[in-house]
């Protein structure tokens, strides 16, 4: 879970790394304010499979795509990437398009979190892509 | 999938990526040999909430701008209940996410006894390998009993702090004993000179030389440079080879029961009454498995 940009409330984030845990998940929070490659250097030293962004500054559309790109350039495609927050239902579909797999928006139960996360399993089960370098245009309804 | 003899080449030839991929695999149970290389690990103990991360925040700080690699693992607890974990120890160690030359890693204790997993050995070697000289190992918040962290690590700092209560506390014994180097944080605090007095006389009642006990705030970092210069010329105590490898067995005997294929099962007669605590032991004793990192 991380705070990218310089958002400073992460109430949300930890209630969602709290019910990540609850549901049997090693979550690793980042704090707040992280740059973008800040981000993705826990992610390659943490050893990550997923990425959950919480963003409620509104700075979404520049940070996350960033985030994303950042993490192909590592040749980190097959991390999985999340969002949640405040994000409008107009600004997902180029979110999706950047890599991004769920976007989770207020009054999101967190089962269905976790059910985004068992999916993704499935789908890696399976052979099919899922990460935010791997070609696919599937996202969590 | 890359093997995890071609992830260590590769990790050490200088790739993040590669590295942080093998510690994974060793922390799944795969082994691999490797040559001892040399290297130094220090253990930072102490109890829930006295500022470890923080101060360690604060070590990595100033070796790396004294041009030194550092590398952390941060042990957290894992969830009893749900087998979850939440990691956070990284957030207090603020410089931590942008310099080359610090590595974080976090890891959840998954249950194994005091926090410390037999696998934190072969990390070390593989970080000592791969150019990390000087690696930090913080426990899960502890009490005064745990001291298995001498197994894993060449000097062990132990950090308290000022709001620890009765002061009767440092006449007992366990890892105060153990200490190399001991930090009352929270310096910043009141009360904070008290502690470190009372842990001071609590320590020249003993025999040989005491640990030398520092007063230092990490928040604003007052004591931490002559407390940085004792952990570094901390010597090997000779007298604690004995009791590191005693529990250096233990932790390995422990994780062997743990990874019992019949653990469960055997649990489940325990809660059931349908066997005693000798049957499950000897039950599982006759059909161990070493694994193969045991036998290197």
């Amino acid at each position: 879970m991380a705070k990218p940009g310089l958002d400073g409330h992460d109430r949300g984030a930890k209630v969602i790394a709290r019910a990540l845990r609850d549901g049997g998940h090693e979550v690793i929070y980042t704090g707040l304010r992280k740059r973008p490659r800040e981000i993705v250097r826990i992610v390659i030293d943490e050893d990550a499979d997923a990425l959950g962004l919480s963003t409620l500054s509104g700075a979404h559309n520049s940070l996350i795509p960033i985030i994303c790109e950042g993490l192909r350039e590592s040749g980190l495609n097959e991390v999985v990437v999340f969002a949640g927050g405040i994000i409008p239902e107009r600004d997902r579909a180029s979110l999706y398009q950047s890599g991004v797999r769920a976007v989770f928006g207020p009054g999101t139960l967190s089962v269905s979190i976790l059910g985004f996360l068992e999916s993704v399993s499935a789908r890696r089960r399976d052979g099919d892509p899922v990460g935010v370098g791997e070609d696919s245009g599937w996202h969590w309804q | 999938m890359s093997t995890i003899t071609d992830l260590f080449k590769s990790a050490r030839s200088g790739d993040r990526r590669s590295l942080s991929k093998l510690l994974t695999k060793i922390e799944s149970g795969e082994s691999l040999v490797i040559h001892p290389e040399s290297g130094w690990t220090l253990g930072v103990t102490g109890p829930p909430g006295v500022g470890k991360s923080t101060l360690i925040g604060r070590i990595i700080e100033y070796w790396a701008a004294a041009g030194q690699a550092v590398a952390v693992l941060a042990v957290d607890p894992t969830s009893p209940v749900s087998g979850g974990a939440f990691l956070a120890d990284r957030i207090r160690m603020g410089g931590a996410d942008s310099k080359d030359s610090v590595f974080v890693r976090s890891l959840a204790s998954r249950n194994h006894p005091g926090g410390l997993m037999p696998c934190l050995d072969v990390m070390c070697q593989v970080l000592y390998a791969c150019g990390w000289s000087r690696v930090i190992i913080e426990t899960v918040g502890s009490g005064q009993s745990e001291i298995r962290i001498v197994a894993f690590v060449d000097t062990v700092l132990l950090v308290d702090g000022p709001d620890r209560g009765d002061i009767i506390q440092a006449e007992k014994a366990g890892i105060l004993e153990l200490a190399d180097v001991i930090a009352i944080n929270k310096a910043d605090l009141p009360n904070s000179s008290f502690a470190a007095d009372a842990v001071k006389g609590a320590l020249e009642l003993s025999d040989g030389e005491a640990a030398p006990v520092h007063l230092v705030s990490a928040i604003d970092g007052s004591g931490v440079k002559p407390l940085i210069i004792d952990l570094e010329s901390s010597q090997p105590n000779s007298a604690r080879v004995v009791l590191r490898n005693r529990e250096r067995l233990i932790a390995s005997w422990d994780s062997v029961l743990l990874s019992h294929p019949e653990i469960e099962s055997h649990m489940e007669k325990l809660c059931d009454g349908t066997i005693t605590v000798g049957e499950a032991i000897k039950s599982m004793g006759s059909t161990i498995d070493f694994g193969g990192d045991l036998t290197d």
